[in-house]
């Protein structure tokens, strides 16, 4: 038994309860403590997923402890490849978010503008830097233990805790708007916040009763109710488990309910561009590329492999609801005004991309949503990281306060421009290679819906040229005179994202070898196998050195180009005929 | 020999990489190194070409598998190259063009002080389009296809500070994706049909699908080469695509990036053979096009417009020939080729004229020029009558066995198909007289003070002295000249060299596996109107422009005129059709969003459990009794799991 997947969530926890105790004084003493405690938990992860075996058993690193015997919950955690994966990304990308966010939370140093902040009383008895850094090492170890664990309990608790420090991410932290209404700005902080808690409250508790429900089922076909997903899946293996069908649609809407929630999936998205819009560019990125991450890889693990009928049940309607979030959120990202409200939409649609992936049920649609997983975690920190940069010089979110960016700060919209390309799937960068792979996966079962969303890349496209071209091209605007390039500091956190995107898009095979396996485990957990070609290429080639034996291929070229080229139209009027 | 493809790409990739991530510290050699890498992949593609040609024919082709890219369950896309005769004409083409442009680029950009990036993007360009030539499936095809327009994109925007630059860009890039949703369309039939995308499985046994399912792929196919080759009904972005630096015109938006719809059909030579709905689309949109670039061209008094329109007419020859099959595929590539020495040579000779004319692009600004620009002069001039299809120059060679190939279809489709490549012929020599005559003939209509009312449409382009002094017209540096000199060497040899013999011919048919259609007319007759057609352009034009003085300010013209003008009023269409539409959309939808979807999950909420009033009360900062009513929730789990226990 091995404790490395403890050790991975306890890391960051651990480094969150001393973060918070570093003395009020020595903020850059917190901030290098949080980094530090990041970089071990990246080494950590690193190391599992070093440790993993693409080609082993399917859970591995398990560790397995009995917590609360009489409710049957364990202590059990467990990770395949798609778990080992988001681990990874998740500790990846939280030293990037410190460091992004290294003077977010700051006090002011001056009041600027003569006016007390009105949040500045609240700041100085929360030790805000030490509390912003605290905050997010506590998301990290909840997300880590949220993909770890193989109890339905012990995730739904850290599915649910996460939420705490997440609200006051959200509720606590701002953009300094420079100039702009603060009182007003931490009235909508405070809503987005509440919003952020209610939706995702109301997800978790209609997932409590069906929490419940499942111990109820397993209480009374097994005798002993157990949240164990090994012992569900084993049960149900040899038989002694068989819900029934409404029973089993029932508690299947419960969990897919939270997690649509959390994706965000269309119509529940409209929490995620308030939250998003409101709290720093370093919290967004927390919230889409690795909080709601969670929410489509628990659709992976515990819709498909607990209620794999039901998952097949709901597929219809799912794909519909994906499908309208990829073109949703791509149209309503072109009409935003504000350009991390343009990011969260944009983000939905990928996210509809992920569930239409996932849904498709076939291992390239199923691989694809995995690594679109990892790779929107990437390029979205790219984007919306640039965009913080360039909103924290201008004090402003506002699309239309920009112009001509490009002309004074050509390395901030060179990465910029990058972070937007990988966005709207660029061969080339990670992304196209995960949105390629979704859209082929879903082609290959529902030819429709795999135009429908392809026509998406056209909206991805527009919305990120024009935010490009409304920001950075064009006449430099009075106000952006003068800003300053990236720093050094600020190039420290793009360029190792933008190496990776580039890296990931061109040699992806080391992500898809560890996610692979995985998605051939759920896959037939669902019972689902990938539609075959409309040709068997083989069967052909098998027939064709058949035919040119019996010929005597001794003729000259042009002759063969003939013949073959006659085989070819007698061949396809027979199919012709067939149809 | 396999390895050096991996060089081919690999060097001005490279060079992109330096020129783009190096920064400032490179701006003086920046252009120089461009240089470097642009030459070293062209000398490597001549090393390998002179070891293929060394080859039997039928053993010529390499292949280079480098890595395996996308390896998921049944799914499987590779990055390696393959190099046979087709894509060795593409190398020559990218490489040695895109060196020469590399060259002109340095004099033409001297005042720029983003040269060297200007030098990175155009070494992006030369390595994504020999990736997309050198693709040994459609999905590392895919990649090179959208790394060019990613390069495209870069460079018609180059001179990002104009609006109307930043504008076209965009347009550009949206209209081709547009072309490459029906490119990944395509790629996806190709899998479903036959479980994989590599040229190698697909192409050979492309006959044992069925014809609907041929048909489905070469129409997507079809889409994506519109967008790229600017062909009806996605051309609008072409015209303003001349936003950028003319260089720039030269490379990709007339020698090779637009022609890549050509090679794109024409690698799917098979995939179309067993497709005849999916061809007659094709010769459709050839013809379409090829009449319509040039009503266009002919109406433009922009000399890059104009020149940007016989673009699009030209590669409707190519989209037409290819469409035909086996009897076109080959007079295809060979009018790609030739069109890629005449026009690239064009484009710059009007570079050379705008360097000199103070980046004035009117053409009734110019007249005269032909004495103070002698090499601009005589290049442009052997260019333009390769361009008509003078008797003996390249042009002549191609456009002609198009013209036969298209008679050659055969029944009412040939008639229609080769009057109208006759038509188009009878235009191009009309329209690109008519640029002949406004540019290098007639009056001085630029001496003294040029017309202030023109400036906004004028490039302030590369530093030159303030638009609106009174310009000098001079000849070009050597840097510029000696490329345009080599350019018109190919306008006026490459096609009796391609003719003689059927070396072109035989050089492809490996790939393309040509027929010889029945014509039912003779070659000599084909010939004959070939030349007529191409005399009476020519008189036509010398009627209206060259016999009577040019007034500086273009007339009002008839409707046609005034609609070719409009680009026969795309623009207004898409505009209606695409632009207003979709503000509408997204407009109401992010009121929708707000009002219905938002509101709705508001009220809800509101109504479930008064929340709006609990919403108050955290918003004044109560929201820690939250935290406690979810711990609330987990117990009561516990309390509820407690209970079932105890029923049970």
């Amino acid at each position: 038994m091995s404790f490395l997947l403890t050790a991975t969530a306890a890391t960051p926890a651990v480094g969150a309860v001393v973060t918070a105790a570093v003395p009020a004084g020595r903020r850059t003493a917190a901030k290098w403590t949080a980094l530090v405690f990041s970089l071990a938990t990246l080494v950590l992860a690193g190391t599992a997923l070093g440790r993993f075996d693409p080609d082993g058993d399917r859970y591995q690193l398990t560790e397995s402890h009995t917590w609360i015997k009489e409710f049957g919950v364990r202590y059990e955690l467990g990770v395949d490849g798609i778990a080992v994966a988001l681990i990874s990304l998740t500790a990846l990308l939280i030293p990037f978010v410190i460091a992004a966010g290294w003077n977010d939370a700051d006090p002011p140093s001056s009041p600027a503008g003569g006016k007390t902040p009105a949040g500045a009383e609240t700041t100085s008895r929360w030790r805000p830097t030490q509390g912003f850094f605290a905050l997010i090492l506590m998301v990290e170890a909840m997300v880590v233990m949220s993909f770890a664990a193989t109890d339905v309990f012990l995730f739904y608790i850290f599915f649910e805790a996460m939420l705490i420090p997440m609200y006051f991410l959200i509720g606590g932290f701002g953009d300094r708007a420079g100039g702009h209404d603060e009182a007003e700005a931490a009235k909508q902080r405070s809503y987005a916040a509440v919003k952020f808690l209610l939706y995702n409250l109301l997800g978790g508790l209609v997932m409590l009763a069906a929490v419940v429900g499942l111990y109820a089922v397993t209480a009374d076909q097994l005798g002993t109710g157990t949240f164990s997903l090994q012992e569900i899946l084993a049960a149900r293996e040899a038989g002694r488990l068989d819900i029934s069908d409404n029973g089993e649609k029932a508690l299947f809407l419960g969990f897919f309910f939270a997690f649509a929630i959390k994706a965000p999936l269309w119509p529940l998205h409209t929490w995620l561009p308030n939250a998003m819009g409101e709290s720093t560019a370093p919290v967004a990125v927390l919230i889409t590329a690795v909080v709601d991450k969670v929410g489509t890889f628990a659709m992976l693990r515990w819709c498909l492999q607990l209620f794999p009928e039901a998952s097949d049940w709901a597929t219809p309607v799912i794909l519909v609801l994906a499908a309208i979030s990829i073109l949703y959120g791509a149209l309503l990202a072109v009409g935003q005004r504000d350009i991390k409200r343009l990011i969260a939409y944009a983000s939905i649609s990928h996210f509809g991309f992920i569930i239409l992936g996932i849904f498709a049920m076939t291992s390239q649609g199923q691989n694809g949503a995995t690594l679109y997983m990892v790779n929107h975690g990437i390029s979205t920190a790219a984007l919306m990281l640039v965009a913080g940069f360039l909103i924290s010089r201008r004090g402003s979110r506002l699309i239309a306060d920009f112009g001509g960016v490009q002309k004074v700060a050509p390395v901030l919209a060179g990465t910029f421009l990058v972070g937007g390309l990988a966005t709207l799937s660029l061969p080339g960068l990670a992304p196209f290679v995960s949105e390629f792979l979704v859209l082929v996966g879903t082609f290959s079962r529902y030819k429709a819906l795999g135009v429908v969303a392809t026509v998406g890349i056209v909206f991805g496209a527009l919305y990120v040229l024009l935010l490009y071209q409304r920001t950075m091209t064009g006449p430099v605007k009075a106000e952006v005179e003068g800003m300053p390039d990236l720093k050094a500091r600020e190039i420290a956190v793009v360029a190792p994202l933008i190496a990776l995107l580039l890296f990931l898009g061109v040699y992806p095979k080391p992500v898809l070898n560890v996610i692979d396996p995985a998605v051939g485990h759920t896959l037939s957990d669902v019972n689902k196998t990938d539609p075959k070609p409309d040709i068997d290429l083989d069967a052909v080639h098998k027939q064709r050195k058949a035919d040119h034996g019996a010929e005597g291929a001794e003729g000259g070229h042009a002759e063969a180009a003939g013949t073959e080229a006659a085989g070819t139209e007698s061949g396809a009027e027979t199919h012709g005929g067939d149809k | 020999m396999e390895n050096l493809i991996g060089v081919l790409v690999g060097a001005p990739l490279l060079g992109a990489l330096i020129l783009l991530v190096g920064g400032r510290a490179l701006d003086r050699l920046g252009h120089w190194l461009g240089i470097v890498f642009a030459t070293t992949s062209f000398a490597v593609g001549c090393v390998l070409f002179a070891d293929m040609v060394g080859k039997d024919a039928e053993e010529r082709a390499l292949h280079d598998h480098l890595f395996s890219w996308v390896p998921v369950e049944g799914f499987q896309a590779d990055v390696a190259f393959q190099l046979d005769q087709l894509s060795m004409t593409f190398v020559l083409l990218i490489t040695g063009v895109g060196t020469l442009i590399h060259f002109y680029s340095v004099g033409y950009m001297e005042h720029d002080e983003r040269r060297r990036r200007f030098f990175g993007y155009l070494n992006l360009f030369l390595a994504a389009m020999l990736v997309l030539v050198l693709a040994d499936n459609y999905l590392l095809l895919y990649v090179g296809w959208e790394g060019v327009g990613l390069a495209s994109y870069l460079l018609i925007g180059f001179w990002q500070h104009k609006p109307s630059a930043a504008t076209a860009a965009k347009k550009a890039f949206l209209v081709n994706r547009v072309g490459d949703v029906g490119l990944s369309i395509a790629i996806m039939l190709m899998f479903t049909t036959f479980g994989t995308f590599a040229f190698s499985e697909v192409l050979p046994d492309a006959g044992s699908a069925s014809e609907g399912q041929l048909t489905a792929i070469g129409l997507m196919l079809l889409l994506a080469a519109c967008g790229k080759s600017a062909q009806v009904p996605l051309q609008s972005w072409l015209g303003d695509a001349m936003e950028g630096p003319t260089p720039v015109s030269a490379l990709i938006h007339a020698a090779t990036m637009v022609t890549a719809g050509v090679y794109l059909i024409t690698r799917s030579g098979e995939i179309f053979n067993g497709a005849p709905a999916a061809q007659t689309a094709v010769v459709t949109v050839g013809a379409v096009t090829l009449v319509f670039g040039a009503i266009v061209g002919c109406a433009k008094d922009d000399i890059k417009k104009a020149l940007a329109g016989s673009t699009m007419s030209q590669i409707g020859y190519m989209i037409m020939a290819a469409g035909l099959g086996p009897i076109g595929y080959v007079f295809a590539i060979m009018h790609l080729v030739t069109h890629g020495f005449f026009k690239a040579g064009l484009f710059l000779g009007a570079g050379s004229v705008m360097h000199g004319m103070n980046d004035e692009v009117d053409m009734r600004k110019y007249g005269g020029l032909r004495k103070y620009m002698p090499i601009t002069f005589v290049t442009f001039g052997l260019g333009y009558l390769a361009i008509i299809g003078f008797p003996g120059l390249s042009g002549f060679f191609s456009k002609d066995k198009i013209i036969e190939a298209a008679f050659a279809k055969g029944g009412t489709e040939g008639w229609i198909l080769g009057s109208v490549a006759l038509l188009g012929a009878a235009i191009t020599a009309f329209y690109m007289t008519r640029v002949m005559l406004l540019t290098f003939f007639g009056e001085k209509r630029w001496a003294g003070a040029p017309d202030p009312q023109t400036t906004p449409d004028v490039e302030p382009a590369d530093g030159h002295p303030a638009v609106g002094a009174a310009p000098h017209p001079h000849e070009s540096p050597l840097s510029m000249t000696v490329p345009m000199i080599l350019l018109a060497f190919g306008s006026v040899f490459a096609g009796l060299l391609f003719t003689v013999n059927d070396t072109f011919l035989n050089w492809l048919e490996p790939v393309t596996h040509h027929e010889h259609g029945d014509s039912p007319i003779s070659a000599g007759v084909v010939t004959g109107c070939t030349v007529t057609a191409m005399v009476v352009g020519v008189t036509i034009a010398w009627l209206m422009y060259g016999r009577s003085p040019v007034p500086a300010v273009a007339p009002r013209g008839s409707l046609l005129t005034r609609a070719a003008r409009r680009d026969l009023l795309q623009d207004d269409f898409n505009h209606v059709a695409f632009v207003q539409t979709g503000s509408y959309l997204t407009r109401g939808l992010v009121y929708l969003d707000h009002k219905v979807v938002d509101g709705m999950a508001n009220g809800t909420a509101a109504f479930i459990g008064g929340v709006s009033s609990r919403m108050r009360r955290l918003q004044n900062g109560y929201a820690r009794s939250y935290a406690v009513s979810m711990f609330g929730g987990t117990a009561v789990l516990v309390a509820a799991t407690l209970l079932m226990r105890a029923v049970a």
